[in-house]
């Protein structure tokens, strides 16, 4: 990949030297912080419960009374930062013209995109790794799965990682970094909804819009289990949209 | 080294060139002139790689801009008109991630990045945010990319517009420096700029090349007819209607007294200075000077592209 580190190196210096990854992961991380706590001192309320009461002492269960419902409150956190991480990766170089730039430099399409891309999903990663000490918390005063826990870190990754990838997409559609957020915002919480069709429309089509959902291919990973069809899921998403993202940034040569 | 054929580029309905063809040999520094909106910047995008023709070829070094872009993107050096920049970087960090892209790669990268920074001259501001720069230095920043990795083509659209007087004299001290090592193509509104700097002109108007010469040639050609200025002392006014008997005078106009001045319009068959010098003489006139008025390259182009207005090209 021809010029890759170096558009990524640049991409990331401009998403830490710019406020918004800031204002970002300050409320990504405040949220975090507090969904967290609250789990957890829900959990111990139950704890102090369940020790009255051996029937309830065997449901309790960390992976699912705390941890699933953390990752799935991320996951929501999730659906409205990733947007403005990823609104300004095509439509500001646009905007400012230095797209022209860029496009004149010897670098094929492919790696711009790739580094562009690799860049917002780094900074989520850095932005994820806040919410860990949290975690080590946990892993002092019980004694969770780490598996589970990776499993969760990854379903996440991969959920934010698709957002993303539609988040360079829309980007990639508009100069305007408000209409990118947008464009993106609108799609994603589609996707995320598009599950509740499943009950009315019929039974073929109720699957296919069950396996379309976004969010239920999230809820696997949140309990704890790794399947290969989830995953596959969320690379293929990936693909498309970073496919039709090389196609669209076609097009400006196209229509100059 | 630069190929146009018959380049030919829609926007929607509106061409924005119509069958531009120019060749660029090795070596030559060539001049784009014209007014806003003539096109140079839409021939100069199809020549970087930034937007395919709608028809005809573009090559550089004898690669087609379209079919082998990376390549030709690998030896083209370009500055954009309005000098996009990325306004968070340092002017080290985006020469470094400029020179990166460019395929300059490990230890050479830094030695390239100071080579480039020392030519524009930025060595002071190397650290600075590109976006706390004055336009004279971000000017150079761009300039300074489009050098790195020494580039045998150079694509420069508009390298002076905007700058103070003290920063024109510099960039073009730099182009000076530059036409060494480098082919040049650079557009520009400042004509005695063009003149001073480039081999050849190319003068372009509504989508069409109108003319393209050296400056001197299209000074010449263009002249419909020769003027002389004639700087007499005593009695001019005997001198006009003898001067507009005399074979191929068109008219002769007085335009000062004391002392005398007179121009004495001719047909461009012959050189009649030194009849004119004669005649006067045989007046028993003092002559004081007898000079053969050249057309401005401004004059010239405002001959060829009409609809602009005198000041623009006078600007300089």
């Amino acid at each position: 990949m021809k010029g890759f580190v170096s558009v990524y190196r640049k991409e990331l210096y401009s998403l830490f030297a710019l406020p918004v990854f800031y204002a970002v992961a300050f409320t990504f991380l405040v949220l975090a912080g507090y969904f967290f706590y609250s789990a957890v001192v829900y959990y111990n309320l139950l704890s102090f419960q369940a020790s009255q009461d051996p029937m309830m002492a065997r449901q309790m269960n960390l992976m699912e009374m705390v941890l699933r419902p953390f990752f799935f409150d991320l996951s929501i956190v999730l659906l409205l930062i990733s947007p403005l991480l990823t609104m300004r990766l095509y439509a500001e170089e646009r905007k400012t013209g230095t797209m022209e730039l860029l496009l004149t430099y010897p670098l094929p399409d492919r790696s711009i995109i790739l580094a562009k891309f690799a860049a917002v999903v780094s900074a989520f990663a850095v932005i994820l790794a806040g919410t860990l000490p949290g975690i080590f918390l946990l892993d002092y005063l019980a004694n969770p799965s780490w598996k589970a826990i990776l499993c969760g870190y990854l379903g996440i990754l991969l959920l934010g990682s698709s957002f993303m990838s539609l988040g360079v997409f829309t980007s990639s559609l508009t100069q305007n970094q408000i209409i990118a957020a947008v464009l993106s915002f609108g799609a994603l919480l589609m996707l995320w909804v598009i599950g509740w069709a499943k009950s009315y429309v019929g039974s073929t089509m109720g699957e296919v819009i069950d396996y379309l959902s976004i969010v239920k291919h999230f809820d696997t990973f949140a309990k704890g289990i790794l399947d290969s069809r989830d995953l596959l899921y969320y690379l293929i998403f990936i693909v498309f949209f970073l496919f039709l993202t090389l196609r669209q940034v076609a097009t400006y040569r196209w229509r100059g | 080294m630069i190929e146009a054929e018959g380049l030919t580029k829609y926007y929607g309905p509106l061409p924005a060139i119509r069958d531009v063809t120019f060749t660029v040999e090795r070596g030559e520094v060539v001049g784009f002139l014209g007014p806003n909106g003539a096109g140079k910047s839409t021939t100069m995008r199809i020549l970087t790689c930034y937007m395919p023709p709608t028809t005809g070829v573009a090559r550089i070094d004898g690669l087609d801009c379209f079919s082998r872009s990376l390549e030709v993107r690998e030896r083209v050096g370009y500055l954009p008109e309005s000098v996009p920049l990325y306004a968070e970087l340092t002017v080290k960090g985006f020469l470094r991630f400029a020179a990166g892209a460019k395929g300059v790669e490990g230890k050479k990268l830094e030695g390239e990045v100071r080579r480039v920074t020392a030519i524009c001259g930025l060595e002071n501001v190397a650290h600075r945010i590109i976006g706390h720069l004055s336009k004279g230095f971000k000017q150079r920043v761009g300039l300074a990319q489009a050098l790195l990795k020494n580039p045998s083509v150079l694509v420069l659209d508009e390298p002076t517009i905007g700058l103070d007087p003290a920063h024109i004299i510099e960039i073009r001290r730099l182009i000076e420096e530059l036409r060494e090592e480098h082919t040049i193509l650079l557009s520009s509104h400042i004509l005695p700029e063009v003149a001073q700097i480039c081999q050849r002109v190319l003068i372009i108007n509504k989508g069409q090349i109108v003319a393209t010469d050296t400056p001197a040639n299209l000074t010449r050609q263009l002249q419909k007819s020769a003027q002389i200025q004639l700087r007499v002392g005593g009695q001019a006014k005997e001198l006009a209607p003898a001067l507009e008997n005399l074979g191929g005078v068109q008219k002769v106009s007085l335009v000062d007294t004391d002392p005398q001045k007179l121009f004495v319009e001719t047909d461009r068959s012959g050189d009649l200075r030194p009849e004119i010098a004669r005649l006067v003489v045989d007046k028993g006139i003092d002559l004081l000077e007898l000079k053969l008025v050249d057309l401005s390259l401004e004059d010239i182009f405002i001959q060829l592209v009409t609809e602009e207005p005198s000041q623009e090209g006078a600007q300089s």
